[in-house]
């Protein structure tokens, strides 16, 4: 491979052959070029429309910027902090963004996991289960919003099925009307819609722990639990900060199922983080202070992935 | 595993195993039980879709809900034709999500080859930057992007002059040009770029192939199953898309199909039709996931590979 490497003589520039190197440069320099045109529209449109924007966000929530303004931008300092920090509808939808996700992150990373277990099998039709599982996933969240406001309907498919598998005894509530059980309702729905994605995430971290393992293990004996707590749980310590990374920041990002179903209510029970600034951003036009909830929000995803981040390296 | 002591060894294993019956009939009901969880809500919007909604109502107590039974017609889809114009919203997000997943291909495996298979000062921390934009989640972005976007200018062509505009809201380029470029694409395949050896491109070289020709003929022609799961990660983003082109698009012939269940929101909620205008917006991605399962689930799978 070395022979057919003309550029390692251009390493060391030498003053004695002068025609080759010069040769080689003006291949090396074409090859640059050419890399260099190839690279620059990703790296242009990612500049454009990530590093732009993103430091924008930093800009802009120190000033009074309107999406259509005929006023200059002005700086403000810390007004629209201060202005947040003080407003109960953000106050509000940080705790329920956090609820979401403190409720989301467990139970939709472990019934992933036990679907994960269970379809994890050579047996007969288990691509076709595997299949089933996924199909929510692959189904839009506003299609899947819209079908669960419908079942969720005071009169609708789930109360329905509540009073005849309690024989009439239970009588269900309004389930997105009522402060009580909006969210609840939000959360069972997002788990129904995510957890086969996660499941296929955990899937491929259990194809990597070698079947010689279990082998071993269900020939000394050892029973289901303990070959999940000392050989399966171990082998997916890479798979677990993943899938657990993942979830979080899909739970705290939650809007959609928010925007479809409820808009934030009733009594504010359901907005959310991201929800609030389209709502300030959006609706009022109020970029700058949008902007803040933004970097508020960014700052949140960051605090708490490099807490769990943290959590997982220690107890390795 | 080519020692033929193997299979030897392993078979007494499985003799010593018991036979796990009463366990593996608990297992497998489990699975059809979990099974129905999944599937009967997504049967329940098929259905629906096809009846009257005072039968809808009355079918909920029973299988009924479930089965296509009683008056069954097309009349909720013929409403929603009426009431939404659904011919333009799926031409716009078959158009929009075509550009972005063709675009998308071409922009970031160029970026990729170059970065995997050409000599570039500077190719490392390029790559990082890059990967680096993974840890900001779009919802961040999406408030300061729309102020941005509406600042952006454009090159206009009326006949034969040229013309500057100013702001990007409410068009198409607007729902196209900014997902485009993705890390993660450019990760995936750089990934797969660097396990084809490297002879191969160095043999077309000696030959006397340009890096057009190489990346053209022999790197993309081997990477099928990268430009597959790049192809359905930047599609189904793309379909499902809904809160970016709320902020961005107020025209109603520009708007994709997500946004369009806002037509549903009405004084008389008309559940039938919205059923209908739900699966018909399905259709087209539930056709292709049938189809192309294996590169779906595949495609999921790849996003695990990044930690």
């Amino acid at each position: 491979m070395v022979l057919i490497h003309p550029s390692r003589a251009e390493t060391a520039p030498s003053v004695k052959k002068p025609s080759p190197p010069r040769k080689v440069n003006r291949g090396r320099r074409k090859e640059s070029l050419t890399a260099l045109g190839m690279v620059a529209p990703a790296v242009l449109l990612l500049a454009l429309f990530i590093f732009v924007p993103a430091a924008l966000a930093f800009v802009l929530a120190f000033t009074n910027a309107q999406l259509i303004s005929p006023n200059p931008i002005g700086f403000v300092g810390l007004t629209n902090f201060i202005q947040l920090f003080q407003d109960p509808v953000f106050y509000r939808s940080l705790l329920n963004t956090l609820y979401f996700a403190a409720v989301v992150v467990p139970v939709q990373g472990g019934a992933a996991l036990g679907l994960a277990i269970l379809v994890n099998t050579k047996t007969r039709g288990t691509s076709f289960f595997r299949t089933v599982y996924f199909l929510p996933v692959v189904t839009s969240m506003v299609v899947v919003s819209m079908l669960w406001l419908f079942m969720y309907q005071q009169n609708g498919l789930i109360n329905e099925l509540i009073h005849r598998l309690t024989l009439g005894l239970v009588t269900g509530p309004d389930w997105l009307n009522n402060p009580a059980t909006s969210m609840p309702a939000i959360i069972l729905m997002s788990v129904w819609q995510g957890v086969g994605f996660h499941m296929v995430i955990w899937l491929s971290g259990l194809q990597t722990i070698a079947p010689d393992l279990h082998e071993a293990a269900s020939l000394d004996g050892v029973s289901a639990w303990q070959r999940f707590r000392f050989v399966t749980w171990p082998g997916l310590r890479n798979t677990r900060a993943l899938v657990l990374v993942t979830i979080t920041i899909q739970a705290l990002s939650l809007f959609t199922q928010v925007s479809v179903m409820t808009q934030g209510g009733p009594l504010y029970s359901t907005s959310t983080v991201v929800y609030d600034a389209v709502q300030t951003g959006y609706q009022q036009q109020q970029t700058s202070y949008a902007s803040a909830i933004s970097l508020v929000f960014f700052a949140l995803v960051l605090i708490v992935a490099a807490i769990q981040r943290f959590l997982t390296r220690e107890k390795a | 595993m080519a020692t033929t002591t193997a299979p030897a060894r392993r078979q007494p294993a499985q003799a010593l195993r018991p036979a796990p019956k009463p366990r593996h009939i608990v297992g497998t009901v489990a699975k059809i039980v979990l099974a129905l969880v999944f599937v009967l809500p997504i049967v329940f919007m098929f259905v629906s879709s096809l009846k009257p909604d005072a039968q809808i109502f009355s079918d909920l107590g029973s299988i009924n809900a479930f089965l296509p039974t009683g008056h069954i017609s097309f009349a909720n889809y013929a409403g929603v034709f009426d009431r939404v114009p659904i011919v333009t919203f799926l031409m716009n997000s078959v158009g929009i999500s075509a550009a972005t997943v063709i675009l998308g291909l071409l922009v970031n495996s160029l970026a990729a080859f170059a970065l995997s298979r050409m000599r570039l000062r500077g190719k490392k921390i390029i790559l990082t930057a890059i990967i680096a934009t993974l840890i900001v989640p779009f919802e961040t972005l999406a408030l300061p992007l729309v102020w941005w976007v509406n600042q952006l200018p454009w090159l206009q062509v009326n006949g034969f002059s040229l013309a500057l505009t100013h702001g990007w809201l409410d068009t198409y380029r607007v729902q196209i040009i900014p997902f485009i470029a993705n890390a993660f694409s450019v990760y995936l395949f750089h990934q797969y770029f660097d396990s084809i050896p490297k002879e191969l491109d160095e043999a077309a070289r000696m030959d006397g192939a340009g890096w057009f020709q190489i990346y053209r003929k022999i790197i993309m022609p081997l990477s099928g199953p990268a430009i597959a799961t790049v192809a359905i990660l930047t599609f189904l983003p793309a379909w499902n898309s809904y809160l970016w082109p709320i902020m961005v698009v107020q025209s109603e012939n520009l708007r994709p199909v997500m946004v369009g269940v806002e037509y549903f929101y009405q004084l008389n909620v008309a559940w039938g039709q919205i059923m209908a205008y739900t699966t018909l917006i399905t259709l087209p991605i539930l056709v292709l996931f049938i189809a192309f399962q294996r590169s779906f689930v595949n495609s999921i799978a790849s996003t695990g590979v990044k930690g």
